[in-house]
């Protein structure tokens, strides 16, 4: 008992230091506020459940394939019978993770600070998590995961929006956004778009990089001259588009039949596609602009009913063998470069986890704020209900 | 035993004795579930309408501002992509009433006059069969139909309407063809074939009995069975998105501003509700629902 209050309090002090730490530069500016949150103290007893939000194939329990069970293993070893609840969209997560009927969510980076800013996700206390320095420090306390250096989420696993393409019909090979928004393309009503407001992004990053007039340095930070030429730009593509896709499955579906033929992807969407004997030969590539990308971080309810399973929950989805599990069936980076060795061999080359190169050429999803998120003052950017106005006008 | 065979006697007693009380407790459950549940989440929606959002000054979160007002009334009627889609709904929400009421006159006519019992009855399963089916079973299998790349329509007829408005017209007419040629069946089967036989004999040719006897009969059951159309494609959303392309519904707005601005979503959806009341207003006072 003694030796876990000491446990505790050590964690507590290192929370606080590092928390500390990582909001210093801040603090001047603020001033006078010195409360920083630091979440919970200590990891008690099992509650005996615990309510999960996940991404499809982040919470497998065997249902859908008997060999893919990760949730089993986790109820025998912590006593938290796990329910899971999964969702097809970010915007579907962050409505479900609001009614504050679950315990613990995955959520991207274009749908983690609207939880935050919501009152939605509790402070994460590192200092309670086993695999935390195990962790990819390229992934952890970003601007996606946390506020002013405070931790929300924990890095789960990532991929790359990818350019995928049907190499018998789509010749020369694309090296270039360009081919997507090229209002004379010959693939008209073949092309694919990602249909959410955060696609709006994938027309910033490419007019970053092809207009650089326009000062852009973050495609989530798009003051009003910058939004309208993005704007301006998907309007263009919107003819060429032969359907946009939400539904991974249905993109998939799409390409094994041939009706589209080019456009964004994942990497998940690709692998299937590719696995289809009767499917046309396809290729997915980052462009030469880079590509937007997707980090995945979990988050616990600030009113959690189940705060410890949540936490032996987050413990458990970030192990290196579960990891290893979960990106290889899911497709993606896993955030625990322990997890490598234990993969298929070219796996984590394949996804360039840890690759601090291909980062480099991602921008990964964030919700845009009217604060520009690129650091500006005295502009005000447009927020993320000004990208989805925008894409009700878009989509037309 | 005896005391609880005594109040249940008793019990039944008072109750016999006053049918207003027998009747105010048979239709108090079903009359909360109405008020709560039916009309309670329609005030909601209306109340939600009222309030809109403003960004905090922090500039990070965006703060529900509850002062009634018609920010968002305003913004549904002056920006142009919110009218267009409301009339591409509702010029939807036709087409598929119309397509139905062309495809269900005949097969009902044939149901109820023409086709013995044994077939009838067959009928009747088939065309209520596919209401057994899932919605998302039935428009993914639209949705093959409609592949412009091997689909169904491709491969038998050479051409395919493809993903879009007409695919979605086409896959909604399907789905709610049943709600259609259930009522005029119905309405049909109490037709009295003396009626028709009377018109014969009295020189109307086949079309002008069905224009002049007939039609005029059936139009309460016309009327019940495009409500059910109407209404359910107003506020369809998913088929859309399934098989729809890059086509936008209504209910596709709703769906995503739902999580970006929900007082948004919330205005706009009272638009299909105040088309759908003008609609029963309008079919009211055309006499029709009396007959029903």
């Amino acid at each position: 008992m003694r030796h876990a209050n000491r446990l505790a309090v050590l964690a507590a002090a290192l929370a606080l230091v590092a928390a500390a730490c990582g909001s210093s530069s801040k603090s001047s500016s603020s001033g006078g506020n010195t409360t920083v949150p630091t979440g919970q103290q200590t990891l008690g007893a099992s509650e005996g459940s615990v309510s999960i939000l996940a991404w499809p194939g982040y919470a497998e329990n065997g249902s859908n394939d008997p060999k893919v069970n990760w949730v089993k293993p986790f109820e025998a070893a912590s006593g938290c019978k796990a329910t899971v609840k999964y969702f097809g969209t970010s915007d579907e997560a962050f409505n479900l993770f609001k009614t504050g009927q679950y315990d613990v969510v995955s959520s991207s980076g274009d749908a983690t600070l609207r939880m935050v800013a919501d009152g939605d996700a509790a402070v994460i206390n590192t200092g309670l998590l086993t695999n935390w320095n195990d962790l990819d420090p390229l992934l952890k306390t970003k601007p996606w995961n946390s506020v002013n250096g405070v931790v929300y989420g924990v890095p789960h696993g990532w991929g790359a929006n990818l350019l995928m393409y049907n190499k018998n019909v789509v010749k020369p090979a694309p090296d270039s956004w360009g081919t997507v928004f090229d209002a004379s393309s010959p693939y008209k009503g073949k092309i694919t778009g990602y249909d959410s407001p955060i696609y709006i992004a994938d027309g910033a990053l490419y007019l970053m990089k092809t207009q650089p007039n326009l000062g852009i340095k973050d495609p989530y930070a798009l003051d009003d001259t910058q939004f309208n030429a993005v704007v301006k730009l998907m309007k263009v593509q919107r003819p060429l588009i032969g359907e946009y896709w939400s539904d991974y499955l249905k993109e998939q579906d799409a390409f094994t039949k041939g009706s589209l033929v080019l456009g964004t992807t994942w990497q998940i969407t690709t692998n299937g596609v590719q696995a289809d004997k009767t499917s046309p030969p396809v290729d997915a590539i980052i462009p030469k602009e880079g590509s937007t990308a997707w980090s995945d971080s979990w988050m616990i309810d600030a009113k959690a009913k189940h705060p410890n399973c949540a936490y032996m929950w987050i413990n458990w989805i970030t192990k290196p063998d579960i990891q290893a599990q979960v990106a290889q069936y899911f497709g993606e980076a896993p955030a625990n470069l322990k997890a490598c060795p234990l993969t298929a061999k070219g796996f984590c080359e394949q996804y360039h986890a840890g690759d601090p190169a291909f980062y480099g050429k991602l921008a990964y999803w964030k919700t845009p704020t009217a604060k520009c998120l690129d650091g500006r003052t005295g502009v005000t950017c447009k927020d993320y209900a000004a990208w989805t106005a925008a894409w009700d006008e878009i989509k037309g | 035993m005896s005391e609880r065979g005594g109040l249940r006697r008793r019990v039944s007693r008072a109750l016999y004795q006053r049918p207003r009380l027998r009747l105010a407790l048979l239709l108090a459950l079903p009359l909360l579930w109405l008020l709560i549940a039916y009309i309670g989440s329609l005030v909601a929606l209306f109340l939600t309408s009222l309030y809109h959002y403003e960004t905090d000054p922090t500039g990070l979160v965006q703060k529900l501002v509850t002062t009634p007002s018609t920010t968002n009334f305003h913004r549904v009627l002056t920006t142009d992509v919110y009218r267009t889609v409301a009339f591409r709904t509702i010029g939807a929400a036709v087409s598929v009433t119309l397509i139905d009421l062309v495809v269900a006159l005949p097969v009902a006519f044939y149901m109820a006059k023409i086709a013995g019992p044994g077939l009838r009855r067959a009928l009747v399963i088939a065309v209520t069969m596919p209401l057994w089916a899932g919605y998302l079973v039935k428009g993914y299998a639209w949705r093959s139909m409609l592949d412009p790349a091997g689909g169904v329509f491709h491969e038998v007829f050479g051409h395919s309407p493809g993903f879009g408005l007409t695919g979605t017209i086409l896959t909604l007419a399907y789905l709610w063809l049943p709600f259609m040629v259930i009522p005029i069946y119905v309405g049909l089967e109490r037709l009295p074939d003396s009626l028709l036989e009377a018109s014969t004999d009295l020189g109307a040719k086949a079309g002008r009995t069905f224009m002049r006897v007939v039609l005029p009969l059936l139009r309460p059951s016309i009327v019940a069975g495009s409500i059910f159309t109407f209404a359910l494609t107003l506020g369809d959303f998913y088929m859309a998105q399934i098989v729809g392309g890059t086509t936008q519904f209504l209910g596709s707005i709703v769906y995503r501003e739902f999580s970006a601005n929900l007082p948004f979503a919330a205005a706009y959806a009272t638009l299909p509700i105040v088309i759908m009341l003008a609609y029963l207003f309008a079919a009211r006072s055309s006499g029709a629902l009396e007959e029903l």
